[in-house]
């Protein structure tokens, strides 16, 4: 076991500390649900020296370098403690791309990584439906064979970014005979095709984070497809692969709970620090426990990626013990911020915008989101643990 | 950069589990936990066989000169084989002997700790977690007198190391005239605690180095260690309780596959991964990341007292009525948690030893 970065490594850590301090002034201040001009133009720079898009191969508009997990790290840190914004990490760059490098067509790959990459083009994900979520192989959306198009029908929901989309990847039943798994198809088509409609679904946050998405006779040509037909399931799991990784993430929690001894350290009740409150003060400690550990699980799930080793348990744990630390953290703030933790919405006396109310209700939505809690559970029970699936009920 | 254990490392580990697993199995323990005094002379000379007692002592002096995690990797192993043998005792003593000791202290009692012929008890309750009924150790003119609570290791002890409530530390042998031992009886019968009382007994100080801040180590090195032996229990306790969901069966079905039980098993899958995370980093930031120790230390203890304690009931509780009968000896590992939790500072004491250490309050 040894945590320090050899000579390489730490030059290479100067070289992106270096960076940083040279291109302060070219830093986006804007962003948006579309990346702005000013995020597409560092995003560029940071593709052209290899600190977005590091690996992917240069024909497809990447930096082309070796995959170096350490890299990659070091380059993280490095972008987290300057405080700079990092390349961009859109569902198109971080579950698209990946899916299309694996399974795409050459055609595919050429005309749609580049622009991805960019953030000129923006994808949304056309997944779960409303009678279709945990369970998401009983969807309905259905892709009808016209000869030369597909033609589809039907609703997607939770669909992020929806109304800022260039094109969205969609999973749409295609064979109606086969089996539910063997059914779906992987279909990538324009938003703009007519016949589809965005509804923005308003959140308990007070925002719309997600959308509505409907179809009506929406005709998409069958070339437009990733892998077979009736292999979508496959493909999906491709990218949902890709999309667990991103949830839970020990960073965050450790930026939040920085934020939170801030605030301790800071406000007061009854013209004492809350800091020497010893409630507040044990429940930070628990949760900094919890932060550190999840912080060393990602060490090992570092040295397990270097060595191209399987994680086994520690990563089968990552979405559901990230999330649920993450959502303690905002309720601890709240908590210790007292009546001050529910002022929202812009009023007087607000703390740090209102953001903890806002992390405590959207981070329950991440708890559910991308495999909820109970199904996180399931996997750790049955492939992490060996258990018995549920039998399946007889058909009625 | 890599955080994974070395080669050697598992090795180690896997021959004090095939050790354990030979010697000490479910009935040897039983056996052990049904005398007056949780003594084992056939555990104590299997560990001293492997080498287990000279881990932390210096290879001047006949040990190993392995470090913390190599020493929290066998004490997960001893605790997941609920193992009645000194190791923490010796462990600590050694430590404070090594940084502490006269070269004279060090030549009579190193070699004869990492051999296993003498096994030390450490009596550093009232500075690592705070004094009850007023006990505390006074030093004066090279006596000692007071009253010293849940000594470690107090069986099996040749000598006692003891911290005085000033920050010295003393070697008091066994045998000292005017002190007076008392064995403190616990839930966990696979491990041995004690109380010494001192009339003016004389006693050999510790005289070179920081003495505080050898103590400060001994604490947090003792913390690391129980929570180690706390991850090999519980992980023992999951795998027990997932291997019995998986071949029970009620209402036709294999208790495993239902969600309620299943669901048990994963929390306590998930409680327990990263903790074991967090005892691999506490145990390699003692001797890598010295800025670092007190706090990952006193984490470490605290985290895995709570998830121990999680773990401890919700396995239990997987079994079913049979969890809680010392036919399936589950217990065992139970009360162990439950010991280690309390000593050296319970989670309350160590997550505020975690926040001074930070200087976010006063200590």
């Amino acid at each position: 076991m040894d945590l320090a970065y050899d000579a390489t490594y730490k030059a290479f850590r100067e070289e992106v500390r270096a960076f940083l301090r040279d291109h302060r002034d070219r830093m986006p201040r804007r962003f948006g649900h579309r990346p702005t001009d000013e995020q597409i133009a560092w995003q560029t720079l940071l593709i052209d020296h290899g600190y977005a898009a590091r690996t992917i191969p240069k024909q497809y508009g990447g930096h082309g370098a070796a995959p170096d997990i350490l890299k990659s790290r070091i380059i993280a840190e490095a972008f987290a403690e300057a405080g700079a914004p990092g390349g961009l990490a859109n569902q198109g760059i971080s579950m698209l791309v990946p899916t299309l490098l694996e399974l795409g067509t050459e055609a595919q790959k050429t005309s749609l990584i580049p622009p991805t990459l960019r953030g000129e083009l923006v994808w949304c994900q056309g997944y779960s439906e409303p009678g279709a979520g945990s369970d998401l192989a009983a969807l309905k959306t259905r892709g009808q064979d016209d000869g030369e198009n597909f033609v589809i029908n039907g609703q997607k929901i939770w669909t992020s970014t929806a109304h800022a989309a260039d094109m969205i990847f969609c999973l749409v039943r295609t064979e109606p005979d086969a089996p539910k798994h063997e059914g779906i198809s992987y279909l990538i088509f324009s938003m703009k095709t007519p016949g589809i409609e965005v509804r923005p679904l308003l959140t308990m946050t007070g925002a719309a984070e997600f959308n509505e998405v409907f179809f009506t006779d929406v005709k998409v040509p069958k070339t437009q497809i990733v892998g077979g037909r009736g292999q979508g399931w496959f493909v999906a799991n491709a990218t949902l692969k890709h999309e667990r990784g991103m949830l839970g993430d020990p960073n965050a929690a450790h930026a939040r709970l920085q934020a939170i001894i801030e605030i301790l350290k800071t406000e007061t009740l009854d013209g004492q620090r809350l800091m020497d409150h010893p409630l507040y003060l044990d429940r930070l400690m628990q949760l900094q426990a919890r932060v550190i550990a999840m912080q060393a699980n990602g060490l090992r799930l570092l040295t397990a990626a270097q060595r191209k080793e399987a994680p086994g348990m520690a990563g089968l744990i990552v979405k559901l013990q990230g999330c649920e630390l993450n959502h303690q953290l905002a309720a601890l703030a709240i908590d210790a911020l007292g009546e001050l933790g529910v002022l929202y919405h812009g009023s007087p006396h607000q703390r740090d915008g209102g953001v903890w109310q806002h992390r405590y209700m959207f981070d329950l939505g991440l708890i559910i989101g991308g495999g909820t809690a109970q199904i996180q559970k399931n996997i750790i029970a049955e492939r992490g643990l060996g258990l018995p699936r549920e039998p399946k009920l007889a058909k009625a | 950069m890599e955080f994974a254990l070395s080669p050697d490392q598992i090795a180690m580990q896997d021959s004090l589990d095939r050790t354990l697993e030979r010697i000490a199995p479910l009935d040897r323990v039983r056996q052990i936990a049904a005398q007056d005094t949780p003594t084992a002379p056939d555990v104590r000379a299997a560990l001293a066989e492997l080498g287990a007692p000279a881990v932390l002592v210096p290879e001047a002096h006949g040990g190993l000169g392995l470090g913390v995690l190599d020493a929290a990797l066998l004490a997960e192993t001893l605790g997941r084989h609920t193992a009645c043998a000194p190791f923490l005792g010796p462990a600590l003593a050694a430590l404070a002997l090594d940084l502490c000791g006269s070269e004279g202290q060090k030549a009579v009692w190193l070699p004869r700790i990492a051999s296993g012929e003498a096994s030390f008890g450490v009596a550093v309750s009232e500075p690592a977690s705070g004094a009850r009924m007023a006990a505390g150790v006074r030093a004066e003119n090279g006596c000692l007198s007071g009253q010293a609570l849940f000594v470690i290791d107090f069986a099996d002890a040749a000598a006692f190391l003891v911290a005085d409530s000033d920050g010295g530390l003393h070697l008091v042998a066994a045998d000292a005239p005017g002190l007076t031992r008392t064995a403190l009886t616990t839930i966990d019968r696979t491990r041995a605690l004690g109380e010494l009382v001192f009339g003016n007994v004389a006693a050999e100080r510790l005289p070179d180095g920081d003495s505080r801040a050898a103590l400060a180590r001994m604490r947090d090195v003792g913390r690391v260690l129980l929570a180690a032996d706390t991850l090999g229990a519980a992980q023992k306790m999951l795998e027990r309780a997932v291997a019995y969901a998986g071949e029970r069966q009620q209402f036709g079905r294999v208790i495993g596959s239902f969600q309620a039980v299943k669901h048990l098993c994963a929390e306590m899958a998930a409680e327990l991964e990263p903790a074991r995370s967090l005892v691999w980093y506490a145990a390699y930031a003692q001797d890598a990341l010295p800025g670092e120790a007190t706090l990952t230390a006193a984490h470490a203890k605290a985290h895995l007292g709570e998830v121990g304690r999680f773990v401890a009931r919700t396995a239990t509780e997987v079994f079913g009525g049979i969890g809680i009968t010392d036919l399936l000896g589950l217990h065992y590992a139970f009360k162990r948690i439950g010991l280690d939790r309390q000593l050296l500072g319970a989670p309350e004491r160590a997550r505020r030893d975690a926040a001074v250490a930070q200087g976010f309050i006063d200590a």
